[in-house]
């Protein structure tokens, strides 16, 4: 626990808490009342409202969808599934700019919807709403899908057996041991969406802003650091107000489960409602998911003349004209080095946090607990202002380090690492751990041989979804140095921040790349978890 | 136990990740090895900048060449962004240069004195109008106008002559043509704002404003919206079916159109309303508690030395402020230069910026 805590209290505690303090102290002292005068303002206050109702929307309405995917995803055996359920976790790493785009292209002035249907969306709340369902269904599909696929469907035969109906079965039996996933995911998207950034840029114009989105002009525009601060303690209350809800409503219902091996619980679809069931989230994942990234691929193609691959080929050059001082392709190659860092960090750090919450109880263990939340809710420009005005002597003058890249980013990756291990470490049934103490394992034996097999693969899940927010990361990855290493999402930027259609189509194809790597790294990811492992359970 | 030996690959991989990465950190090692064997203390002068940054390869070994120091270039964010991170670590800064400090926020810069005044040589060759700060803190290196461009084509095949004045953009057979961008959050926003401030004054603009958003104006957060997005008349906007033919762009967006199409066109796909303009000048000043002042006065003197206001143009699509400074053939024949922008003074822009970008967001947005 140590570790972590030192990790969090360096990289993020010390940070936050200098710039806040910057924004709130003058030489008068301390101005505690800025945070009745900010309050106050109408402006503000419209703020907040939008912020919380568009997260609880969002939320609910990814849950909607994607929860029968869930299910899916984890009962089915159909064929495409696993690079399915990787296509569905690729809008996780598009930046927000890429993805805009696509949008626009369907439901935007002239976009599809409105040629076939005279349908448009833009700038209205509907297409934030839908393009956060779009960034999160994976984080539905991952957590939710990933623990129902280890839950022995026999438990709930046994039930009906007994005489409970279909629905009193799934109640009683799979939604109790489900709901601490459930509510996880829940939390995620709650918290993604609550401090949604480029989405509610693009999409909703300038009429709409987020809290994000006021702390960042706030912060990065206006340079007013005592509203910044006041907006980011409010950030905090709201964050710390939702973790304490979750995790009262979550504590009560952890129970140890009996966990199995998924390949063994997921059969070919029989009758006709499974059927209707599978291919009405085919439908939604075609619509809502393949479509806006096939408009992105379509246009990586899209010449003056014709389809052709111009602007792959152009990728390979630095240019003439030196829009970069490397060749763009070689931000694949940052991109997953800087990734890979992040992963290692977030899964060090973030599973020995894990091992020590399911170990240890208590209030302290809860607050901290909490703590390794609220990077998911604290805004990437707080933390980086707070990096520049902390981390700025020798011998942790970082500001111009490439490892202030993957820091940052593992400070993201964490909390995933954390909410991916802990249900199913919280489930682990303490008594074969007991059992393998009585027999003379040491307790790191112990962990070896009965955790370890049982976690390994939410710890693959936890690696995917790591890896992932790292490939995408770009709020933090931007305000970092070196620009003679760009990653992916940063070299697209740059090249859609030029006019010229050789730019243009160039920050398509990288796109599209961009899409291709995070879906093949998953992919690797999905085939190291399905291994045959059944023999050791 | 196979699942050992994954987990063991794992780890494996993902050490040997970190291994490559710390390849990356290698210039570093470069600096140390040259204060250990004795050469002078630092070889390297480091330049903070905003994104749009960007210099030729061959105009940074020329620096090497002439003066012994390599660039290290650090980027971070848009240019309010980059400015105001220079504000917070001063004194501790992260470089030795700053530079992308424009007129639109040179008073803040100069108000938080964050620069160590320096004449740099050949700044008698610089045009007078450009240099806006007496005790030389910040020395000019480029210019840039804001203007609106237009798609050529949409107005040949509606027989319509393209709006060229300020006034034009609020005449009816205009309406509904204009994407801008949102002033609050986008340097080209608020320059255009700048323009109608300079053009009808403090008290007229927002008069001009109300009349504007009447004739249909549409505005988006950023630039690569609203060029990329939904104006019709870039090759983004094209593909993107942007309906809109008017848009806030910069008087170097037609040479960059036709710079990187495939192939080059013999004119432009867009045209600059010249009536239309706010001149941006951008600056580069040296850092107080800079490591490496020599080496930083040296990189003052080279950005406005001719050569590298020569290569400027093509890397950042802006204008040098060196006199006798050529453009390159793209720029002459597909760019216009223009004849009378309109200004604000930095002081009375400093003293209302922030009420103007209230007033024209509760006008305009809300």
């Amino acid at each position: 626990m140590a570790v972590p805590l030192a990790f969090f209290a360096l990289f993020f505690g010390w940070p936050v808490a200098s710039i806040v303090g910057r924004g709130l102290k003058t030489d008068s002292g301390w101005q505690f009342g800025q945070i009745a005068e900010v309050l106050g303002r109408p402006d503000i206050a419209g703020v907040l409202w939008f912020t919380a109702w568009q997260a609880l929307a969002s939320t609910a309405l990814t849950l909607l969808l994607a929860l029968p995917a869930a299910y899916v995803f984890a009962r089915f055996e159909f064929p495409g599934k696993q690079l399915l359920r990787a296509v569905v976790t690729v809008p996780f790493v598009l930046p927000t700019v890429v993805v805009g785009t696509a949008f626009l292209a369907l439901v935007g002035r002239n976009g599809l919807a409105d040629e076939l249907w005279g349908v448009r969306l833009d700038t209205t709340v509907w297409a934030i709403l839908l393009a956060h369902v779009f960034f999160n269904y994976a984080v539905v599909v991952r957590t939710v899908g990933g623990l129902w696929a280890q839950l022995d469907p026999r438990q709930e035969e046994a039930a009906r057996v007994l005489g409970a109906g279909r629905f009193a079965a799934w109640r009683q039996v799979t939604l109790p041991a489900l709901a601490p996933a459930v509510g996880a995911a829940a939390l995620m998207v709650f918290l993604f969406t609550f401090s949604s950034f480029g989405v509610v840029q693009i999409l909703g114009g300038p009429s709409y802003a987020t809290l994000e989105v006021e702390v960042y002009r706030q912060t990065a525009q206006l340079l007013d650091l005592s509203t910044a601060a006041v907006l980011t303690l409010v950030q905090f209350a709201a964050v710390g107000m939702i973790l304490a809800i979750h995790a009262w409503t979550v504590r009560r219902r952890e129970t140890a489960l009996r966990l199995v091996d998924p390949s063994g619980t997921a059969h070919r679809p029989r009758g006709l409602a499974q059927r209707a069931l599978l291919g009405g989230v085919l439908l939604t994942i075609a619509l809502l998911i393949v479509l806006p990234l096939g408009v992105l691929v379509e246009r990586s193609f899209d010449e003056a003349g014709g389809y052709g691959l111009g602007y792959y080929r152009a990728l390979q050059d630095a240019g003439a004209t030196g829009t970069f001082l490397v060749p763009p392709l070689d931000a694949v190659g940052n991109s997953l080095r800087y990734a890979l860092a992040a992963t290692a960090i977030a899964l060090l750090i973030g599973g020995l946090a894990a091992a020590a919450l399911t170990r240890r109880a208590g209030p302290f263990v809860r607050g901290f607990d909490a703590l390794l939340m609220l990077p998911l809710g604290v805004s990437a420009v707080t933390v980086g202002f707070g990096f520049l005005i902390t981390l700025d002597e020798p011998p942790l003058d970082l500001r111009t380090s490439w490892i202030l890249v993957p820091l940052a980013q593992a400070l993201v990756g964490v909390p995933f690492v954390v909410r991916t291990m802990l249900p199913v470490l919280r489930a682990v049934d303490a008594r074969l751990r007991e059992a393998a103490a009585v027999l003379g394992a040491s307790p790191w034996r112990a962990w070896r041989e009965v955790d370890l097999p049982l976690v390994r693969r939410a710890l693959l899940i936890a690696a995917g979804f790591a890896f992932a927010v790292s490939l995408g990361e770009f709020g933090a990855t931007v305000f970092i140095a070196r620009p003679d290493h760009p990653t992916l999402p940063v070299a697209v930027a740059r090249l859609l921040g030029r006019a010229g259609e050789l730019n243009y189509g160039q920050a398509m194809a990288l796109s599209t790349i961009l899409m291709l790597v995070c879906a093949v790294s998953l992919l690797l990811l999905e085939r190291l978890r399905s291994d045959k492992t059944s023999g050791e359970f | 136990m196979s699942t050992t030996k994954k987990i063991a690959g794992t780890v494996l991989a993902a050490a040997l990740g970190v291994g490559t990465l710390t390849a990356c950190g290698s210039d570093d090692t470069k600096d140390k090895g040259a204060a250990a064997s004795g050469e002078p203390k630092s070889k390297t002068v480091t330049l903070v900048s905003h994104d749009s940054f960007n210099a030729s390869e061959a105009i940074l070994k020329e620096f090497e060449k002439q003066t012994g120091y390599t660039v290290k270039v650090v980027k971070s964010g848009d240019a309010g962004a980059a400015l105001n991170q220079e504000i917070l670590t001063k004194g501790k800064p992260r470089g030795d240069v700053f530079f992308g400090v424009d007129n639109t926020l040179l008073s803040r810069a100069l108000d938080n004195g964050i620069f160590t005044p320096y004449e740099a040589k050949g700044l008698a060759g610089v045009g007078a109008a450009y240099q806006l700060d007496k005790e030389h803190r910040v020395t000019p290196v480029d210019t840039a106008d804001i203007c609106i461009n237009y798609d050529k084509k949409y107005f040949a095949d509606k027989k319509l002559a393209p709006p060229q004045t300020l006034d034009d953009l609020i005449k009816p057979e205009y309406k509904n043509l204009l994407v801008a961008e949102n002033a609050a959050t986008s340097s080209p926003g608020l320059g255009f704002l700048l323009a109608t401030v300079g053009k009808y004054g403090e008290q007229g603009w927002q008069d001009y404003w109300s009349k504007l958003r009447a004739n249909g104006v549409e505005v988006v957060d950023g630039w690569e919206q609203a060029y990329n997005e939904r104006f019709s008349g870039s090759a983004g906007g094209k593909k993107a079916k942007g309906d809109r033919p008017l848009v806030v762009s910069y008087a170097s967006s037609p040479p960059v159109e036709v710079l990187y199409a495939e192939p080059q066109p013999a004119e432009a796909p867009t045209g600059v309303s010249t009536g239309t303009c706010f001149r941006q000048i951008e600056f580069a000043g040296l850092l107080k508690g800079a490591k490496n002042e020599a080496g930083g006065k040296a990189l003052l003197d080279f950005l406005i030395s001719r050569g590298f206001q020569e290569d400027m143009p093509l890397n950042m699509f802006v204008n040098p402020v060196v006199q006798d400074a050529k453009l390159p053939e793209i720029f002459t024949k597909h760019g216009v230069v223009i004849e009378k922008p309109e200004t604000v003074a930095p002081d009375t822009i400093a003293k209302n910026r922030e009420q103007w970008v209230k007033s024209w967001t509760s006008l305009v947005v809300k």
